[in-house]
């Protein structure tokens, strides 16, 4: 049995004057061990999806067990045995770093010197130990959003949602963070993240799944997934605007098909599966021709191109349910 | 395929120790905050502070309580009324704390924790019950000051603390249920001054009921803040004019108890309740 089952899962947000159909027959499976990676623009569902299997939240229709729990019936025995850290930092801000994590340990039920002890190790692990003793209200955003997944694995859960939790760290932060949830999977949690940096999932997880609107998209491995959008192409930037008509005549033979232009940035797009021999003869036309170039390169898929190509819009961009209104740039559009 | 939603079982895993024993963490927590917030306490007690002083030197003079020649026969009449009105206020404390809470997010980890559900709301009320007796403490030093004191003894002082802090736990489980029901922070302020004001104000915390029109002084003499302070004077020997044949003031004890217990059968089940559905 898988670790995270679920089937058909729907939720709507009811108001006065709306009713946001969050989450409309989602269904999940993440096996043991494994960490999927859950994708999709702002407002997709990621949160709502993490909310209801961690027990926050009730579906309105469908069934999920986590752990072998159903997630509406025995909610209480679930919590015991994940861990959460959402979207927003929950700690408490009048308290100290270590008096958090005392306090959650306890609340796992652990007797209060195993909490303590548990707090110090924390501390240590996150590297929080000097400032271990101040309140949390003195704590930048990196810190508390450290504090924030120290707390999650207090009890070593074997089950972790983690909602994004690179957003907002620095580029050091986010390294760090990223070996942290690498040594958890390690010592056999499996995961479920949701992100919105693209390079994130590709780095951590084994299975991704798309989302947009509440439902699934497409899902797959990173490869699955970037084969999905197309394989290899060159990229050229040019130096002068009026030269493109040039460029294109001059490497498409090396292509294997059309080039894509993309005015506004002079860039030139070959599909080609030649690679560095390919690249090796483009500059070499196109130097024959004295065509200057700002730029040249071969360029894999990455996975933000097989979100642009999915949902027509860029990860982190568009807030909006209408994805088609976003003006995504034309070489994206192309893929 | 369509589940309903079934009832999320009882409690606690561990029942009734654990429900305390999470209790008294999350009570230990509320605590930690006010030497870390002191502005809150420092404006409740200045608040208090304010009306003693107000009442006692600018109002007082006009409010005559016959059958005391004593001019010192207010203020010592006041400190009751003032002791009453700040554990009411009480409740506007716990809404507020609550309705943070909720904002800040840190109600989302402790649902989902393996705790006992009840222990967030019962440790608030607990928390909050002694920080309205640290208030009490300062307030009654600073009564003791303008001429309030005690004539009985200490048993008869005891009960009648007692009686405030009762309230004062009764009062905290209206905060919690209108702390979950309200949007944001300032809604809650706003609320719970509306309620309030007017329930301390018609009552015999500041003027004796026999000055107010008398369609009213039904209900300014069965008001709690009215039965609990008038409590307070008779066990402590405070002067305590007036008193009607009316069945509040001739048992103002037994009606504090009733109204305490009303106001905890009603709002208890109506925040455990509140507190169950949040967000859900
Ligand atoms: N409490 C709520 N009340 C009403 N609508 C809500 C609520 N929470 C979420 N929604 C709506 O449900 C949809 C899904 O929200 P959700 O938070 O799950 O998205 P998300 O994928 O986590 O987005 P983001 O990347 O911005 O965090 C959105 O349209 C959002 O506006
Ligand atoms: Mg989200």
């Amino acid at each position: 049995m898988s670790v995270i089952e679920a089937e058909g899962l729907v939720k709507v947000y009811k108001s006065r004057k709306s009713e946001v159909r969050a989450l409309d027959g989602l269904s999940l499976r993440v096996e043991e061990g494994q960490v999927l990676g859950l994708l999709g623009p702002n407002g997709a569902g990621k949160t709502t999806t993490v909310r209801i299997l961690a027990t926050l939240l009730r579906p309105d229709a469908g069934r999920a067990t986590v752990a072998g729990y159903d997630v509406v019936r025995q909610a209480q025995q679930l919590r015991s045995v994940i861990g959460l850290s959402g979207q927003y930092a929950a700690v408490d801000e009048n308290l100290t770093g270590r008096e958090n994590l005392w306090m959650f340990a306890r609340l796992y039920q652990m007797p209060s010197p195993e909490a303590a002890r548990r707090a110090g190790e924390l501390l240590e692990q996150f590297d929080l130990v000097d400032a271990g003793d101040r309140v949390v209200k003195t704590y930048s955003g990196g810190m508390r959003r450290r504090l924030d997944l120290a707390s999650a694995i207090i009890a070593r859960p074997r089950l972790l949602f983690l909602d994004e939790p690179t957003t907002g760290l620095d580029p050091r932060g986010r390294l760090g963070m990223w070996e942290v949830i690498r040594q958890l999977v390690r010592d056999g949690a499996t995961l479920l993240l949701t992100t919105q940096y693209l390079e994130e999932a590709d780095e951590l997880a084994d299975g991704i799944v798309v989302i947009d609107h509440g439902r699934i998209i497409a899902q797959g491995t990173a490869d699955e997934l970037k084969t999905q959008v197309g394989g290899e192409r060159i990229e050229v930037v040019l130096h002068a605007r009026a030269d493109i008509p040039a460029a294109i005549e001059r490497i498409r033979p090396y292509g294997d098909g059309d080039a894509i232009v993309d005015e506004h940035t002079k860039r030139v797009t070959l599909p080609s599966t030649g690679g560095a021999q390919a690249l090796v003869q483009v500059v070499g036309a196109l130097n024959e021709a004295s065509i200057a170039i700002d730029d040249i390169g071969v360029r894999r898929p990455t996975l933000d191109d097989v979100f642009l190509s999915l949902t027509g819009h860029a990860a982190a961009d568009g807030q909006g349910p209408e994805p088609d209104d976003e003006p995504a740039m034309a070489t994206g559009r192309a893929a | 395929m369509t589940t309903t939603p079934v009832a999320t079982p009882h409690a606690g895993v561990g029942g009734v120790r654990q429900a305390f024993s999470d209790g008294l963490v999350i009570g230990w927590r509320n605590l930690k905050r006010i030497p870390r917030i002191p502005e809150l306490a420092i404006f409740a007690i200045i608040q208090s502070i304010m009306f003693v002083l107000l009442f006692a030197f600018v109002f007082g003079g006009a409010i005559p309580l016959p059958g005391y020649t004593d001019p010192n026969a207010y203020r010592e009449y006041l400190l009751p009324g003032v002791f009453g009105q700040t554990i009411a206020f009480a409740s506007a404390t716990t809404a507020i704390g609550m309705t943070d809470d909720m904002a800040k997010g840190i109600i989302d980890r402790f649902r989902s924790l393996p705790m006992a559900r009840s222990a967030v709301l019962t440790g608030r009320s607990f928390a909050d019950v002694i920080y309205n007796a640290g208030i009490l403490i300062v307030l009654m030093i600073s009564g003791w000051f303008v001429g309030w004191t005690v004539r009985t003894d200490v048993l008869q002082f005891a009960i009648g603390v007692g009686l405030l802090l009762l309230f004062a736990f009764a009062m905290s489980w209206i905060g919690i249920w209108l702390g979950l029901s309200v949007p944001s922070v300032e809604v809650g302020q706003q609320v719970s001054f509306v309620v309030i004001f007017p329930i301390t104000f018609i009552s015999n915390a500041f003027v004796p009921i026999q000055t107010m029109p008398s369609w009213l002084q039904p209900f300014a003499e069965w008001n709690p803040v009215s039965t609990l302070t008038a409590s307070v004077r008779t066990l402590w020997g405070n002067p305590h004019p007036f008193a009607t044949n009316n069945f509040p003031s001739q048992q103002p004890i037994l009606v504090t108890l009733l109204w305490v217990a009303v106001i905890l059968a009603v709002f208890v089940p109506l925040g455990v309740r509140k507190y169950r559905s949040v967000s859900r």
